[in-house]
């Protein structure tokens, strides 16, 4: 639930004492990735060699620029198993390719509320967290509690990433701190206000604002939150997703939603921006590992959950990535005190009221409200 | 084995392609367009289009398209008639300059304008450093169209700028010996001939103009919903495939009106260059 598109980032670590890498290496390495990916399959279908054992292989599907080429690399060279790794940009693209089968997975990795929409489908394997000792020993209790949104019983999934959506502002553009999402709707940033341009993340701003669950399916509470959304729409410079990133940096506009793992990134390439969590509370979402029910490689699946858990392979993910990772061992190896300290990366979620998390609300919930959402955006 | 024949066996390629990426894609439109979640067939997603948000931005669609065709047609029109008037090589240079952009990826050109349109971006920027006030026009309809006039400009021109320079010179002499003014010959001889021009470069405009969806996120700042913004999000983020189609099948209806039209102006296929 997050992040379209990732742009590759660098070296979080790398980046504070050294001058950062040129843009462009990151994407020849990425492009040489997928070109291997890309080629896997055909060398080792296409010379039809008796080492081609189906066995030995382990099929991701991962969001776009979500993990760090190399430990991929060394997970194949450490256990002999081929790793072939695919993308995708949205959960909701992600859902349909999964359900029709056409290619069968092993492992995925979605967020909270459509990983309850495949527990509810059955579309997921029980993991046998036996089978995945890192996996409760690197993670941190809380993550599972916080699973627990949707996955009740924690059988599902192990949390990969997680996050907060908050505000992003620019300091020199404000003269009053910013704390709420209530100065979202203030008049004094007419025209300086990008808004998420997804209907979830939208209407959560609202429901927030006004005290609601960002869950909510009460009809009166809907029509209060698309009220204050059509309300603030004279405010708002853009409905964005991927573009806050750029146009924050680019001052373009004073505050911003965003997903709290651009904020780093934004913050890195503009020193004036700021990022705040809403003391009405947001969302928290986490996206996590699951395996497929008609898995058909399921012990290396296991095998790949549990070296991504490891905490120096995660370690390597997040200063890629630079998503915060539950993974509490990882974190304790993040030689930056800054970084391993930051609000932002690792905020202490009991300080916050009224976090949640996105559950699935099923097909006529969704229905509901994109018809809402599509009210506001033709208002 | 006769020529005919073969010529038959030749065009099988081009069945074929149509069959498959043309006649089976719209099968499908037509199918999910006229059931409903159950596969039972339903008019609702048709019917849909009267919904207010639907209206308001099928209406915002068409007013958009409408002023788009508008501004090309008057930008176009004049171009035309100078490079039909031109003799030699001069106005090929002029037309390769036209189709020139269209050889880069309409994202990019469109993402272009975004940054040049900016409040801080490149226009805005050169202003200030003139001490001109600067410009506000991102995130509005006057943004909008913009970038459709600039994508679509070309195919105004060609067709037109073809229509144009079919008409006979000895036309518009034989209208000027018998006594009548430019403006009359304009008028009655040059603009009733290249009719059919006209209609093929508005229609060329008029319907890209009035699907696009890309450009009013872009240049739009996602405020202003057109009718292709909707179906794109239709399918791609509600999943809704059926009402998707529903109101592409109401938009195709546009699309023919516009394709009856040319037909009408348009027998010998004289204005469709493109």
């Amino acid at each position: 639930m997050k992040h379209y598109a990732q742009i590759p980032l660098y070296n979080l670590k790398e980046n504070l004492t050294q001058p950062r890498p040129k843009c462009h290496t990151r994407i020849l390495r990425f492009l040489c990735m997928s070109g291997i990916c890309a080629f896997m399959p055909f060398l080792f279908t296409g010379c039809a060699s008796p080492v081609n054992d189906v066995s030995e292989q382990v099929i991701v599907y991962n969001w776009g620029e979500y993990v760090d080429p190399e430990t991929l690399e060394l997970f194949e060279e450490e256990t002999g198993i081929k790793v072939i790794y695919d993308e995708f940009e949205t959960n909701e693209s992600m859902y349909p390719k999964i359900e029709a089968g056409a290619v069968s997975y092993d492992v995925v990795c979605p967020s909270d509320y459509m990983i309850s929409r495949m527990i509810q489908n059955d579309m997921l394997a029980e993991i046998d967290f036996g089978r995945i000792p890192n996996a409760k020993l690197n993670i941190g209790a809380q993550y599972y509690e916080q699973s627990k949104g949707f996955d009740p019983e924690n059988k599902y999934s192990v949390p990969y990433c997680w996050g907060t959506v908050g505000i992003l502002y620019n300091k020199t553009m404000v003269d009053e701190p910013i704390t709420s999402w209530a100065q979202l709707w203030d008049e004094k940033y007419t025209d300086n206000i990008l808004m998420q341009d997804s209907v979830r993340d939208a209407f959560m701003v609202a429901e927030k604002l006004n005290g609601f669950s960002m869950n909510t399916m009460v009809p009166a509470e809907l029509e209060t939150a698309k009220n204050a959304l059509i309300e603030q729409k004279p405010l708002v410079q853009a409905y964005v997703i991927d573009q806050v990133r750029d146009k924050m940096i680019g001052g373009e506009a004073a505050i911003g939603v965003i997903y709290s793992g651009e904020a780093i990134y934004t913050q890195q390439e503009n020193p004036d921006l700021e990022y705040v969590i809403p003391q009405e509370g947001t969302n928290v979402w986490i996206d996590s590992w699951v395996i497929l029910k008609d898995a058909p490689n399921k012990e290396n699946a296991e095998k790949f959950i549990d070296f991504m858990c490891r905490s120096d392979i995660a370690l390597k993910n997040f200063e890629y990535i630079t998503y915060s990772t539950p993974n509490d061992k990882a974190r304790e190896l993040i030689e930056d005190d800054k970084i391993r300290s930051s609000p932002i990366a690792f905020p202490d979620l009991s300080q916050y009221d009224n976090l949640e998390t996105f559950s699935y609300l099923g097909e006529e919930g969704d229905a509901i409200y994109n018809e809402l959402w599509k009210e506001v955006k033709a208002y | 084995m006769t020529y005919n024949n073969k010529k038959k066996w030749l065009s099988a390629p081009y069945t074929l392609w149509s069959a498959i990426f043309i006649i089976v894609p719209l099968c499908m439109i037509f199918y999910y367009g006229l059931t409903d979640k159950t596969g039972a067939f339903t008019l609702d997603n048709i019917i849909a289009i009267t919904t207010v948000g639907h209206a308001k931005a099928l209406r915002l669609s068409i007013l958009l398209s409408l002023a788009c065709t508008l501004v090309c047609f008057l930008l176009a029109y004049p171009l035309a008639m100078i490079l039909a008037n031109r003799k030699g090589n001069k106005h090929q240079f002029i037309i390769l300059v036209f189709i020139l952009p269209m050889w880069m990826n309409f994202l990019l050109r469109t993402l272009a304008w975004q940054t040049l349109l900016e409040k801080n971006g490149v226009i805005n920027n050169v202003l200030t450093f003139l001490g001109m006030p600067n410009i506000k026009i991102i995130n509005t309809p006057a943004a909008i169209v913009l970038g459709m006039v600039y994508n679509f400009l070309p195919f105004m021109v060609l067709p037109l700028y073809n229509a144009l320079s079919k008409i006979d010179e000895n036309v518009i002499n034989a209208a000027r010996d018998l006594g009548a003014g430019s403006v009359y010959t304009f008028i009655r001889i040059i603009l009733p001939l290249s009719v059919p021009g006209i209609i093929s470069g508005i229609t060329m405009v008029f319907v890209p103009a009035l699907t696009t969806f890309v450009i009013s996120s872009l240049l739009g700042g996602s405020k202003l919903l057109l009718i292709g913004d909707v179906i794109e999000q239709e399918f791609t983020r509600a999943s809704n495939w059926h009402l998707g189609s529903g109101l592409s099948i109401v938009l195709m209806v546009f699309i023919l009106f516009n394709m009856v039209l040319s037909a009408v102006f348009d027998k010998d296929g004289e204005g469709s260059m493109l």
